[in-house]
């Protein structure tokens, strides 16, 4: 703990003051006891000079040395009273513990009440019983941090109290007490001495506080408390005799802070150094803007509603997870976008909907929605653009793109989505129908009464029992299910032509998973809507949709419809099937996986990002990157052994034991930082 | 309220039976008000306790060593002094619960006619200084956050963490010291001490609000940015609302819930906060009356007034934890 402390800048700096005041309290009533008490009285209640630096008080005493002398005094009753705290603090939290459960009960309330008042008012309270005097301040101090040391303590040995090892030394028949000073407190000296340390700097504070009163140092005893007392009735005319002790007061109060919280740092996890690591990325996001390319006009034919071309999505560090999309999703179609975790499918969905923020970089050659160019001037709105979307898409405006405002109402009536996970996708705190009504509000100018009317309705055409009742409720009090339902009704709010569904079903369960997947297909087929289907799950995907694109490190490598999964040509696609257990799979032998990691999109080989886990890979694919080539009725696919793959029986096309994983594909990490 | 997946999935089908809306309401006001009267009972029990236990006789230290035995006698029997202990308590509960309060050894006059006096001034710092608190950290709290997400503008987070971390540790008493000094003293801008008229309240508050203002910034920007990483904002801005809609309507309410809890433990400090704070100012509330009473050992007064702050703090957190109870739906059920 000491030793990560002392390696963070906070925790050096901390500690060299705290050891300095340290010292100072030890040495200065040594050295300077004369020159502080000396009466001067040519020179009596004088300000700031030469010889005295922070003036003389009405005896003719320096301030100066007055205020270091105090050092000990003030320092040292802060600490005495720490000690009182703790010490009683551990009395009354160990004590449950070893008086058994009534008593320990009555103490356990009586701190819990305690602990709601503020210390310096318990401080206050047991002023008056001590009595007035450093003795009865001290007393008082270390009192009243008792409470809150005393919980921390029972909280801390609650928690060390469930580990196996007190339970085994309880068995073994250890006497409570033995118990308590063996094995719970030796585990909770860590935190306790962060906690004390904090608390020696409140207690410094409370006790300039009493003091400053007169409830605590009376004279000719002085602390730097006192000395503010004495100082703040001349602050008119000598303003240093109150601020030399007050300074002092907030610098120690600091030191003392300042080192606990570095000392927790160093017990807790170590912070990550955000500040280096940001400006690697604003470093990176400089350069890969420079490389934006070059809109075109031209729209996509026919019924086409979202049309994407050449999508990129970069992070800053060279990270590419999306690499040169295109894909077509026509009025009434539904598409499946299905791929392993970190094969960029969730990614492409944002970025196509506009919604990925900085630090991601988006560029399209063509993205429109209904032939509307969706890619913006970048930077979003005033205020730092957060609704704005990722900078840079397409920097350079095409023709018929719009200004931001209307993008929005036209992406938010137009568009609909449908998030993967219903607990927390809606806001806790908002009922279900306000977040409904929200959408016709803001984009169709609703009334607030008409829109809340429309969300009953939508909660009734996702088949919600009893809609109005439901609009009323919070997100928690619907189950998983409905929740997802209600999401669905939130993205058909407006008339949307498109909605984009990312992995809407992975957070239920599967009973669930079969009614929302229905009911999102029949609100699809009903309103002629397209519907783009993110998955990692191809036997979902093929239960909902038309057409399939298989995505594999930011590519799309096959493309085809969901009727001819059986004639999938790319052995990634074969391999997902593959994997999928059905009704004959023999349950002797172990399901097929894919062996190896998925791409890591930091670090792209040259050829073929699959080649690593693939059976047929050559020299070819390791080399050079196949494209995706159009075969017969709409079926594309990318890689250079097509007609080997399609040599080999479907189902034994990818059997586990005959791939060898790369073993650098293997090590490679995960991309940072990328949603799922 | 925790459901199994399988009886999830049957109430998503089946028509749910009406939720018991109005019990989990009844049940917290009904654990939140036997809280509130534990604590009441500790703390009228600890106030009855102060007289007995001081060290010696609380009316000879109260009129001095030169008083006459038989005054002292005549006051002990006034404040009922020589009964037994269990019949004092009970005069005392029965006492507070009339209005009677006691009696000022060194002035007569009644323990709530002191309290009356001076609790308005009292009230009205710490009521203007928590307002002035919410009404300043709110604002710059949501925007720090706003600005500083993703990991946007090291510097300035590294700014707003620096002048919160130090202007947070330093107590209310010291910056009236040091706010006295710039703005009274240099600049003549407002009086130092006193209570009169507008300026007056300018330093007082300022150095009662500082501090809890740094602290609330600081924590309410750490909510904002958890806030903003959260799915229901992705939801909301695929809503395609306005952003000043996403933060304000969906960000602030989840983050300000963090918050409170925080901002009720700062509220119930600043009651304590004002004794310090009223006596660098001569503010003329209860602070200064309840030190002066306590060096002179007007031990009845002290009494009262230590029933008033305690009373103070626990009606404070009262209502932070029913305004909780309003703003996030899900710690009334979260509780029980």
């Amino acid at each position: 703990m000491l030793r990560r402390t002392v390696s963070s800048p906070l925790g050096v700096a901390s500690g060299i003051l705290l050891a300095l005041i340290l010292l100072l309290a030890i040495f200065a009533p040594l050295l300077w006891t004369a020159q502080a008490n000396a009466l001067d009285v040519i020179n009596m209640r004088q300000g700031p000079s030469a010889k005295h630096w922070l003036g003389t008080n009405i005896l003719g005493q320096d301030i100066f040395y007055r205020v270091l002398v105090a050092s000990r005094l003030s320092v040292g009753l802060a600490l005495a009273a720490t000690a009182i705290g703790v010490g009683a603090g551990l009395v009354l939290g160990t004590a449950p513990v070893i008086l058994g459960r009534r008593a320990g009960r009555f103490i356990t309330s009586v701190i819990n009440v305690a602990v709601a008042f503020p210390a310096l008012l318990l401080a206050l309270f047991f002023a008056v019983i001590f009595g007035v005097g450093a003795q009865g301040a001290l007393l008082a101090v270390g009192f009243a941090s008792a409470p809150a040391f005393a919980r921390l303590v029972r909280t801390l040995s609650a928690s060390v109290a469930g580990l196996d090892y007190i339970a085994a030394a309880r068995i073994a028949g250890v006497s409570r007490f033995r118990l308590l000073t063996r094995h719970v407190l030796p585990n909770i000296g860590e935190p306790l001495i962060v906690n004390a340390t904090i608390a020696a700097g409140d207690a410094l504070l409370s006790f300039a506080g009493l003091s400053f009163l007169g409830l605590g140092v009376q004279a000719p005893s002085y602390d730097w408390g006192q000395l503010l007392n004495d100082g703040l009735q001349d602050i008119y005319t000598r303003p240093a005799e109150a601020l030399g002790p007050g300074v002092a007061v907030v610098v120690a109060g600091l030191a003392f802070n300042l080192f606990g919280e570095a000392l927790a740092v160093g017990l807790g996890n170590s912070v990550p150094r955000l500040g280096k690591l940001r400006s690697a990325l604003a470093a990176a996001a400089a350069k890969s803007k420079a490389a934006v390319q070059q809109p075109s006009s031209r729209t996509a034919a026919g019924d086409a509603v979202l049309h994407v071309r050449d999508l990129e999505v970069a992070f800053p560090g060279g990270v590419h997870p999306v690499r040169g999309v295109s894909f077509t999703v026509h009025q009434g179609e539904a598409v499946g976008l299905v791929g392993e975790s970190g094969s960029g499918k969730s990614l492409t969905a944002l970025a196509v909907s506009r919604l990925l923020e900085d630090p991601a970089h988006v560029a399209a050659a063509e993205l429109t929605l209904l032939g509307q160019d969706l890619r913006t001037a970048g930077g979003g709105t005033a205020g730092g653009g957060a609704a704005g979307g990722g900078t840079g898409a397409g920097r350079g405006r095409a023709a018929g793109a719009l200004p931001d405002r209307e993008l929005r109402r036209f992406l938010g009536t137009k568009a609909g989505l449908v998030f993967q996970d219903p607990m927390t996708s809606f806001n806790p705190v908002k009922r279900i129908g306000t977040q409904l009504a929200e959408v016709a509000a803001e984009h169709h100018g609703l009334s607030r009464r008409q829109a809340a009317e429309r969300a009953v309705d939508r909660l009734r055409a996702v088949r919600i029992p009893r809609p109005e009742h439901r609009a009323r409720q919070f997100p928690h009090e619907l189950s998983g299910g409905m929740r997802q339902r209600a999401m669905i009704g939130m993205a058909v709010m407006g008339e949307p032509a498109l909605v984009i569904a990312d992995e809407p079903t992975t957070a239920l369960d599967v009973t669930v998973q079969r009614q929302v997947l229905r009911l999102l297909k029949s609100i699809q087929a009903a309103g002629d809507m397209a519907l783009l289907f993110i998955s990692h799950d191809i036997t979902v995907v093929s239960q909902v949709c038309d057409r399939v694109l298989v995505m594999y490190a930011g590519k799309i490598v096959e493309t085809l419809s969901a009727d001819g999964l059986a004639g999938a040509r790319h052995p990634y696609t074969r391999a997902l099937l593959a994997a999928v257990p059905s009704m004959e799979t023999p349950r002797e032998e172990p399901l097929a996986v894919i062996p190896g990691r998925p791409a890591d999109p930091a670090n792209l080989p040259a050829g073929c990002a699959f080649a690593a886990r693939c059976a047929f890979a050559s020299a070819k694919c390791r080399a050079e990157d196949p494209a995706l080539v159009a075969g017969d009725s709409g079926h594309e696919v990318a890689c250079w052994h097509v007609d080997q793959v399609l040599a080999v029986e479907p189902t034994a096309a990818v059997p586990a034991d005959a791939l060898i994983a790369d073993p650098e594909s293997v090590n490679a990490p995960q991309v940072a930082g990328e949603p799922s | 309220m925790m459901e199994t997946p399988q009886a999830a999935a049957a109430t998503d089908l089946a028509v749910t039976p009406a939720t018991p809306s109005a019990s989990p309401w009844l049940r917290f006001a009904a654990r939140r008000l036997g809280q509130l009267l534990a604590s009441a009972l500790v703390l009228v029990t600890a106030s009855f306790l102060i007289i007995h236990l001081i060290p010696g006789d609380p009316v000879r230290a109260a009129l001095g060593l030169n008083a006459s035995q038989e005054l002292v006698n005549t006051r002990r029997a006034q404040l009922g002094l020589n009964d037994p202990l269990w019949l004092q308590y009970a005069h005392y509960l029965k006492d507070l619960f009339t209005g009677h309060f006691g009696t000022s050894i060194s002035s007569g006059l009644p323990v709530s006619q002191v309290i009356g006096q001076r609790l308005p001034f009292t009230l009205e710092l710490a009521g203007y200084s928590f307002v002035v608190a919410v009404l300043i950290s709110v604002p710059i709290g949501l925007i720090l956050g706003v600005l500083t997400r993703n990991a946007r503008r090291p510097g300035l987070e590294l700014a707003a963490t620096t002048v919160t971390v130090v202007v947070a540790a330093i107590p209310g008493f010291l910056l009236a010291v040091g706010l006295i000094y710039v703005f009274g003293v240099t600049l003549h801008w407002v009086p130092v001490a006193g209570q009169s008229g507008f300026t007056s309240y300018l330093l007082p508050i300022a150095a009662m609000a500082l501090g809890p203002i740094a602290i609330l910034v600081r924590i309410l920007r750490i909510e904002v940015l958890a806030a903003l990483r959260a799915d229901y904002v992705r939801t909301a801005r695929a809503k395609r609302l306005p952003d000043w809609r996403v933060y304000l309507l969906h960000v602030l309410p989840n983050a300000l819930t963090a918050t409170l809890t925080i901002g009720g433990l700062l509220l119930s400090a600043m009651v304590a906060g004002t004794v310090l704070v009223e006596n660098v100012f001569a503010w003329p509330g209860l602070g200064q009356t309840i030190v002066q009473s306590i060096v002179s050992k007007d031990y009845p007064v002290v009494q009262g007034i230590v029933l008033v702050y305690g009373t103070g703090v626990l009606l404070v957190n009262l209502v932070v934890d029913v305004a909780l109870a309003l703003l996030d739906p899900r710690s009334t059920i979260r509780e029980s």
